[in-house]
């Protein structure tokens, strides 16, 4: 990190350090490092002493983790929610401070009304599937919910008709340019954190597994690259390296498998989220699925002769992983890239000081943006169809006549099927 | 056809043919302090101080040519300028009603098309407009990235929309049905190599501008595109849900022109400095009753009030159907103070008349914060039009900047308080579920409709 000094410009003219004096790259000034550790660590060399805080910092990330996967859904729900948020401010801050726009009339108020109008779209449109008896039994709620869309876009509006009430003759361009900043921010953090949840609820390791993978790319690579690395990957990030590369890929893949064997055991993180009405809690209990029952699978004659076995029980949800895991190696690192060019391109050092040793919650979970969309695609793709409460509810809505010729042509596709006789129909 | 033009000391060949000198001098003046340390530092920093810099510190961009045609111009030659530029606005104002009309009449797919193109075509103002303000007509990729990026949308939202109308004519053909199975993950995946190309297409002094880019083009596939397939969805409820809204606004836009022009005094905002609150107001009641008379026009016919269909035997779209309760008269008992005025006891009146109060409301109301939206966001980039291509508008973006709000206003209006969702995408959800799902959807439902007694549980129907 002592070698990142490319972050400051040379050879700057004296207009340029004029108004770089203002968006001066976030100075790692305030330290902040606990006091117990700098104590601890004082005799170390800076080199070291660095080594050591991040990987305290980072045995304590992963602490936390578990502890909130033991908490709950509930509680995971929350901190998404919570770094949602943040990762939302250290990039509006970082665009204030790139166009000293701080003072600009209204604007803060602007981003965070636009921040809580999507935040409240998304929610609504999650709450209405997950919660769909809870939300009927309450009128307030169920009127809330049955003109939702209408409500958020209402929101939305006024937010859109004080923007251009608060545009100032000349800060025009200023004012467009946090306008588009705050949009495209919100597109890549909002929309990214309600996937999240969505997998979340399809069931705990749906959220853990890709998490997990990221994570372990990203300490497996920078391993391989610490012992082996040799070959440069790409200009924009010099420290990464082919072999880091191309080792954490292996290493990844390896690692989803095994932990993919050992969570798809249990169902707390099997089973989807569901809301208990009578418990009035989030209830993890079902059948496991197909995906989590072990099965046996033959192993092709190459890997036959190498390891000795002929078959090998395994859960399909672990061929799944190959796939998550080979994801999170191959393209996640492309947000990452993203990432340090948007570092480069703005001249900051870090996203934001808020781990010290790692930077900004940002600079932690910029490997994580493909990662949810790409979970949720791949969900939605392969694994399982539409959503059947939800089915319900929208059969619910509508007219007598088309749920009738629905309901008819569901009867003679079940008929075909095998599934209904037509004499055995009142069971 | 645009004029691009660099400024001052940018390397680069290409040179604008009208480029009056004097723009020419106070451009190269912004760049002399800064041409002999261009060499060592970014130039990404150059942009740096342009953000910074107040609005007033940017020169502007001239106007392109006059595009006017020689017919025009010949046979207006006579009249003073302010005449003139008022004649041409009418004519070209005619001659697009007149086209409207025309497409209107060759049917539902022409105006998909119709609607297609002008997408495009924003899509190509806006981006240019970027490229302009930027200098950067030249960074690698780019103008490849926006188009493909454009086409990745574009795909994706005609894939949801082609799945949902066209499930019969896929349903026969085995490759469209597999593209259809798997579309939110082609179109993931092709979005993604986009992205990737853009990560690896980074250049070293340009990767501010690169950023710039990507997010302009980003911000405006989500101000086009979306919009553009909103309107889509409308037209396939009921082209009446297309024609109403567009033509409430345009109805709006020249009334509150003309209420302006006679009666204007007090101004509306500093943003446009022509809009009076005479013109606001008269626009706002001439569009009501505007839109009142066109949806009872409108609402007799089969033609404009019925949803859209594919009907596969015809291989072609199809508006026929019994018209939905929205589209029937029925008789409304007038309020007291109504009925003084007009001595009638009833009225005879279309459903659907009370909803285009409604949508022309938001079109005179909130509409033109659109326009003004466009207004400042022309005043920011120092632009008079958008582009050059209707003489004596501008732009297509400058036609239709207060239709953006409007068609989502209309989706989001007709999910809330028309209709619910769509039969046969829930059916064909259903189709695609487990056996077992099913087959306990079956049981519920069956449970309700004998609740409702929409069924009756002895008959074996």
């Amino acid at each position: 990190m002592e070698s990142e000094s490319e972050a400051k410009v040379d050879g700057e003219t004296a207009s340029d350090s004029e108004s770089r004096a203002e968006s001066a790259p976030l100075p790692v000034s305030a330290d902040d490092t606990p006091e117990v550790l700098n104590r601890a660590l004082s005799n170390l060399s800076s080199r070291w002493k660095n080594w050591w805080v991040r990987g305290i910092l980072t045995l304590a990330m992963i602490a936390f983790f578990f502890i909130i996967i033991y908490l709950g859904p509930m509680v995971l729900m929350i901190i998404v929610m919570c770094v949602q948020i943040k990762c939302f401010h250290e990039i509006i801050t970082i665009g204030y401070n790139v166009y000293h726009s701080y003072d600009l009339p209204w604007f803060r108020t602007l981003s965070w009304y636009f921040l809580l109008c999507v935040n409240y779209f998304f929610y609504g449109e999650t709450v209405t599937d997950y919660f769909f008896t809870l939300v009927q039994r309450e009128e307030p709620l169920r009127i809330l919910s049955k003109y939702h869309r209408f409500i958020s876009f209402t929101l939305y509006l006024i937010g859109f008709c004080m923007f251009v009430l608060s545009l100032v003759k000349k800060h025009y361009r200023l004012q467009f340019y946090m306008f588009g900043w705050t949009h495209v921010t919100l597109l890549i953090v909002v929309t990214q954190s309600h996937l999240v949840i969505h997998n979340l609820f399809e069931g705990m390791i749906w959220f853990i597994v890709p998490i997990s993978c990221v994570i372990c790319n990203d300490i497996m690579a920078y391993m391989f690259g610490f012992f082996f690395g040799r070959t440069p990957l790409i200009k924009l990030s010099p420290k990464k390296t082919w072999e880091g590369f191309i080792g954490g890929f292996f290493a990844t893949v390896v690692f989803g498998l095994l932990l993919s064997y050992v969570m798809s055991g249990y169902r707390c993180f099997v089973c989807p989220v569901e809301y208990n009405n009578d418990t009035n809690s989030f209830t993890v209990d079902c059948e496991p699925s197909d995906l989590f029952r072990l099965q046996e699978y033959n192993i092709p004659g190459v890997i036959q002769s190498v390891i000795g076995w002929k078959t090998v029980r395994m859960y399909p949800f672990q061929i799944h992983s190959i796939a998550l895991s080979t994801f999170a190696s191959l393209i996640g690192p492309f947000g990452g890239f993203f990432a340090s060019g948007f570092k480069r391109a703005f001249k900051i050092k870090d996203f934001a000081n808020t781990i010290p040793g790692h930077g900004g919650i940002m600079d932690r979970f910029d490997c994580q943006y493909l990662m949810a969309t790409f979970v949720n695609v791949y969900i939605a793709s392969f694994i399982r169809g539409p959503n059947p409460s939800k089915l319900i509810q929208q059969f619910l809505t509508l007219r007598p006549d088309q749920q009738l010729h629905i309901f008819n042509t569901l009867r003679s596709h079940l008929i075909d099927k095998g599934m209904l006789t037509s004499t055995t129909e009142d069971k | 056809m645009l004029e691009l033009r660099h400024r001052g000391s940018c390397p680069g060949p290409r040179e604008a043919v009208s480029l009056p000198h004097r723009e020419g001098e106070a451009a190269g003046g912004d760049h002399e302090t800064e041409s002999t340390s261009d060499k060592e530092t970014d130039i990404d920093d150059r942009y740096g101080d342009l953000d910074s810099r107040t609005d007033s510190d940017i020169p502007e961009i001239p106007p392109s040519s006059d595009r006017t045609p020689e017919i025009l111009k010949k046979a207006l030659s006579g009249l003073s300028s302010r005449w003139k530029n008022w004649w041409i606005r009418g004519i070209l104002t005619l001659t697009m009603i007149s086209l409207f009309f025309l497409i209107i009449y060759m049917g539902s797919f022409m105006l998909m098309l119709l609607v297609l193109g002008i997408q495009v075509k924003c899509f190509h103002e806006i981006i240019t407009i970027g490229y302009r303000v930027y200098h950067s007509y030249d960074l690698p990729w780019f103008r490849t990235l926006s188009w493909y990026f454009l086409l990745c949308v574009n795909y994706f939202f005609y894939g949801e929309t082609v799945a949902d109308y066209f499930a019969t004519f896929v349903q026969r053909e085995e490759q469209l049905q597999f593209l259809i199975r798997y579309h939110r993950f082609i179109s993931f995946a092709l979005y993604l190599a986009g992205f990737c190309m853009f990560v690896l297409s980074l250049v070293k002094k340009h990767y501010r501008l690169q950023f710039y880019m990507f997010a302009w083009t980003h911000v405006t596939l989500l101000i086009t595109v979306t919009q553009s397939h909103l309107v889509i969805q409308n037209l396939f409820e009921g082209m009446i849900w297309f024609l109403v809204p567009i033509s409430s606004v345009i109805c709006n836009d020249i009334t509150a022109y003309l209420f302006g022009f006679f009666f204007g005094r007090t101004p509306l905002i500093k943003l446009s400095p022509k809009k009076t609150w005479e013109g606001f107001i008269g626009g706002f009641f001439s569009t009501v009753v505007f839109g009142f008379i066109a949806a009872y026009v409108l609402s007799k016919y089969q033609y404009f009030v019925c949803p859209v269909e594919y009907r596969s035997d015809v291989n072609s779209f199809v508006t026929e159907c019994e018209p939905s309760e929205l589209f029937q008269l029925q008789t409304y008992s007038l309020p007291p103070f109504l009925k003084a005025v007009l001595r009638q006891e009833r009225v005879s009146l279309y459903p659907f008349q009370i909803h285009s109060i409604a949508l022309s409301t938001f079109a005179s109301l909130i509409g033109p914060f659109g326009g003004f939206f466009a207004s400042g966001f022309k005043r920011a980039f120092k632009i008079k039009d958008f582009a050059n291509t209707i003489p004596g508008h501008g732009g297509i973006m400058d036609r239709f900047d207060c239709q953006y709000l409007m068609a989502t206003f209309v989706h989001v209006y007709i999910t809330s308080f028309i209709r619910g969702p769509n039969p046969s995408k829930v059916l064909q959800q259903l189709l695609v579920l487990q056996p077992e799902q099913q087959l306990n959807i079956y049981k519920t439902l069956k449970t309700h409709l004998i609740e409702k007694g929409i069924l009756q549980p002895a008959l074996k129907v």
